[in-house]
């Protein structure tokens, strides 16, 4: 007999075990059933920076969260309703997100004297009472999935390895999940290896069923689609939409893409990804160190390709002096900056957006680049086009800020025709623009100076990190020093001409504080606004995608506004900027716990500043 | 700019109008004129040729050369070369740099560009001292080496550019003297002809800040006792036919007269055998170039070009897979339709 089924708007599940348990393969096949059912969703990878810690230890564990609605949602949730505990340090680490009345399933063979202990507890926290407060479900995933497979001749540790089927199995029946999208997936993944493919098969169905018969779940729920544009959509990653945005940008430009980048972490995802697309011409080099590979990337911008190179934080103290090379070059050049906790090593895994003022003024000289920030996964497609177009079309440097979040996070997308995008023109030089002579800085109406290829007869060239005039020539005169600083600075400055106005969600025009952000806070400021709303007060927002230079009405909209918030994932590089260039009272809520805001975070931080 | 036909090229076609501005006296006056008379040899249009430089006295090359040219930063000239020419085969990419430039702050480049055999030839001027900040001991500075920087005498031991080159897996090594207009030619003509990275170190003298480094092998009446030319296949005797490279005990290499000498103990130079020997030959001179030292091609192999191979494999990738189509790749996996 079918178990009656609950209606809710909005679950936010959390998945948790051992970094060994596979834990982000369950969130991320979750996601996909979530995703075609229609679901809005957000999701949130959160793991440790070791391959593998010592298994059942605090430190080893690796999460997975995901919020999906049946209305449009803008982050990964604050506090989970269901948290799935593969062991007990799972559970020790993860139970301070939820709250009491919530639901948590746990793997109960897991919980041995052994693993206990190794997770810290003295006392189990499944008999001591210590859960009361939680629904909790013991499951003995591990010895029913062991039965399930039995027949398959697998070794008892290769059995054991596909319990995380078992646990997808089981909260996918709880939510009502079509189990085609995980098994069609696995006959993609393992159809070639028969034995694994039916124990993960074996394993999910088992998890489903376990849910459907046991009389141990009296209900599951369902969550309907969202409202959404009509369109096809896909789930996207912040990753996947960075390379593809590049790779589109490629394509809209006519050039090819150049991407040179040295392994770290986060941004070796990028690399990965780009490097899987040779049949689009991409050049992807895994160049001897950061500093190699952003003067790669210029070399190969300067021979006429798209130079692209990404990194994370202590890869772009590196990349400095080669993306001043590019100021002074005038070629362009898109550096992508998946920030990280720093300082230092930091926290390699952990998001922040610290970098900001870094993009804007980590160099030597004067040396003013444009700065664009993405702010959800899947607007990293359209941050990176916005880059590359900055990029070719003002003959610069542009740094593509992400996080950490942003990049291993993920939400539905309208799919884009690709005939819609932007067209990008590189517009090289073909013939000489002085006469008969060719004067490499000499600038036209947007103060762009000439690209023009080796290989074109007639432009031979010399251009470097001296000082130089209109015409090529090295310069020390005082006063062409001063008029090619202010025209390098103008030439930046002057694409504010070029970009969209900031826009502001007021609903009433009349909200006393303005929340602005930039980047991937982007999607808690608009829960927290929508929350503040709901309680019947006013609160307007904005988000920041360009962030050198701003968009023209940025002082306008933010002296508007009596209060003015910025939720910052740093001690408060944006206000300060703000503050500098405007001279309005504006406010930092600073967060550097290596986490994205919570809505309830900014929620309560915006009540506070009305009510003061 | 002058005329772009092959044809009719001289050494005037690659000189730029800009005034030459190193010290009177440099070696590095004697190295641009070789270059620049060399260069119409290659029948390469100008406009196909690029000189990419780094920071130094050398990396004034750039501006003097009528080519495309990218004065990069201190050390990184062949990370940026690396671009140029992997982006683009049909370009002919020359590296100038110093000791200083390729052995100190640029090492890791240099070495990473060899061992990749990137299409580009590197020239390094090696002057055995910081030229343009004005007189430091350099990574090739000898020990005991007195500078300002070193008052006491340097405690560093130096580079064998040579040794590290050949370490580094590159497939052409060679060695000539700024002076040495014929010989420096000589080498050009087979690194221009090499298909891959060649590395070329050339001593060049600093008459201001270590002059007279290179005399025992720059000055006449010194170079025809001390050079040590390097012919493949042919056995290496020196100094007039008097003395020569032979197998001593225990395999090394040593200097002997050839009078004293069996013949069939004299090495014969091989410049695609094992290596071991053109490592052996770098360090025939032990104390640096004030002994009989080899100049030369060191050795010559073969092997993949990087720009070359990664253009094969994006080849094959689109042969097998097809051409990329973004429609296709942004619809990839798992999609759903809203109406």
């Amino acid at each position: 007999m079918a178990k009656p089924v609950v209606e809710k708007d909005r679950v936010v599940i959390r998945f948790a075990g051992d970094s060994g348990d596979g834990m982000q393969l369950t969130g991320d096949r979750f996601t996909s059933a979530t995703a075609v059912l229609g679901n809005d969703l957000a999701t949130l990878p959160d793991f440790p920076a070791e391959i593998r810690a010592p298994a059942g230890t605090v430190h080893g564990v690796s999460a997975f969260q995901i919020q999906f609605a049946s209305e449009d949602i803008t982050t990964p949730g604050d506090h989970p309703d269901v948290l799935v505990a593969m062991n007990p340090a799972a559970l020790r680490a993860e139970l301070k997100l939820v709250r009491p009345g919530a639901t948590i399933i746990v793997n109960e063979d897991a919980f041995t004297q052994r693993n206990l202990e190794r997770a810290g507890y003295t006392s189990n926290p499944l008999t001591d009472g210590s859960l009361d407060a939680y629904q909790v479900y013991r499951v003995p995933m591990t010895s029913i999935t062991v039965r399930a497979v039995e027949e398959l001749g697998l070794t008892r540790k290769e059995a054991e390895r596909a319990k995380n089927m078992f646990a997808l199995g089981l909260v996918s029946w709880m939510f009502g999940r079509p189990p085609e999208v995980t098994l069609d997936w696995l006959q993609r993944k393992f159809g070639d290896k028969p034995q694994i493919y039916d124990a993960n098969v074996a394993a999910f169905r088992a998890g489903y069923n376990f849910g459907e018969t046991t009389e141990l779940f009296a209900q599951r729920y369902e969550v309907k689609p969202a409202p959404a544009e009509p369109g096809t959509y896909r789930n996207i990653s912040g990753a996947a939409a960075l390379a593809w945005g590049l790779l589109a940008a490629a394509e809209r430009s006519g050039l090819r893409l150049f991407y040179a980048s040295y392994p770290i972490t986060p941004a070796s995802e990028l690399l990965h990804e780009l490097s899987r697309l040779k049949n689009f011409g991409v050049i992807t080099l895994q160049a001897e160190d950061e500093i190699a590979a952003a003067g790669m990337a210029l070399g190969a911008s300067f021979a006429g390709d798209l130079g692209v190179t990404g990194t994370s934080g202590p890869g772009m103290d590196l990349k400095a002096e080669t993306i001043g090379l590019a100021v002074a070059l005038e070629l362009p050049l898109v550096v992508v900056d998946v920030q990280r906790a720093g300082p230092s090593t930091g926290m390699p895994t952990k998001t922040e957006q610290s970098d900001l003022l870094l993009a804007l003024f980590g160099r030597h000289g004067e040396s003013p680049i444009p700065v664009v920030a993405a702010r959800s996964p899947s607007h990293c497609f359209e941050a990176a086009l916005e880059a590359v177009r900055i990029a070719i079309e003002y003959r610069t440097p542009v740094i593509l800020l992400a996080d950490t979040f942003l990049a291993n996070s993920s939400e539905p997308w309208r799919i884009p025709e690709v005939e819609d995008l932007p067209r990008i023109d590189p517009d090289f030089a073909t013939a000489p623009n002085a006469g008969r002579e060719f004067m490499p800085y000499l600038r036209d109406e947007r103060l762009r100076r000439p690209w023009a290829l080796p290989g074109t007869p007639g432009l031979r060239h010399r251009i470097g990190g001296l000082e130089k005039d209109e015409a090529g020539q090295i310069s020390y005169d005082p006063e062409n020093h001063q008029r090619m600083t202010e025209l390098r600075a103008a030439k930046v400055a002057r694409i504010a001409e070029d970009i969209p106005p900031l826009e502001v969600d007021d609903p009433d025009g009349d909200a006393e504080p303005l929340a602005r952000g930039r980047g991937s806070s982007h999607g808690a400021i608009r829960a927290a606004a929508r929350r503040v709303r709901e309680r019947g007060r006013k609160v307007a927002t904005a988000h920041l995608v360009h962030l050198n230079p701003f968009p023209r009405n940025t002082g306008e909209v933010v002296r508007r506004y009596p209060k003015v918030l910025i939720p910052e994932m740093n001690m408060g590089q944006l206000a300060l900027l703000i503050r500098a260039r405007y001279l309005v009272d504006a406010r930092t809520v600073a967060k550097v716990k290596g986490l994205p805001f919570f809505a309830e975070e900014l929620e309560d931080a915006m009540m506070k500043v009305m009510d003061e | 700019m002058g005329g772009e036909t092959v044809g009719t090229l001289t050494k005037k076609d690659f000189a730029t109008s800009n005034e030459v501005r190193w010290c009177p006296g440099c070696g590095d006056y004697a190295i641009l004129a070789t270059v620049q008379s060399f260069l119409p040899e290659l029948g390469i249009p100008p406009h196909r040729i690029v000189f990419v430089s780094g920071i130094g006295c050398s990396g004034r090359f750039t501006y003097y050369v009528d080519t495309y040219g990218v004065h990069g930063i201190h050390g990184r000239a062949p990370a940026i070369a690396t671009g140029i020419a992997t982006a683009r085969p049909d370009l002919s990419v020359w590296v100038v740099t110093g000791d200083g430039d390729a052995l100190s702050i640029g090492g890791n480049h240099l070495i990473h560009a060899l061992r990749r055999n990137v299409n580009i030839k590197i020239l390094m001027f090696n002057n055995q001292i910081y030229g343009l900040t004005k007189g430091q001991y350099s990574p090739t500075s000898e020990e005991g080496k007195v500078t300002k920087s070193t008052p006491f005498g340097s405690v560093d031991h130096p580079f064998n550019p040579i040794a590290l080159a050949l370490g580094a897996e590159a497939t052409f090594v060679a060695r000539s003297i700024d002076n040495d207009r014929q010989h420096l030619t000589e080498v050009l003509r087979r690194a221009a002809a090499h298909r891959g990275a060649a590395f070329i170190e050339i001593y060049q003298n600093c008459n201001v800040f270590n002059d007279g480094a290179f005399d025992m092998l720059r000055e006449k009446e010194h170079a025809v006792h001390n050079q040590i030319r390097l012919r493949h296949g042919e056995p290496i005797i020196f100094d007039e036919g008097r003395r020569c490279v032979s197998v001593g005990e225990n395999g090394r290499l040593v200097i002997t007269e050839v009078a004293n000498t069996l013949r069939d103990r004299i090495v014969v130079h091989d410049e695609r055998g094992r290596p071991s020997l053109a490592f052996a030959l770098a360090h025939t001179a032990g104390h640096g170039p004030t002994e009989p030292t080899c100049i030369g091609v060191f050795r010559e192999v073969q092997r993949p070009v990087y720009g070359e191979a990664i253009a094969a494999q994006i080849k094959l990738a689109t042969e097998r897979l097809g051409p990329g189509d973004l429609a296709k790749l942004l619809r990839s996996g798992d999609t759903w339709s809203v109406s």
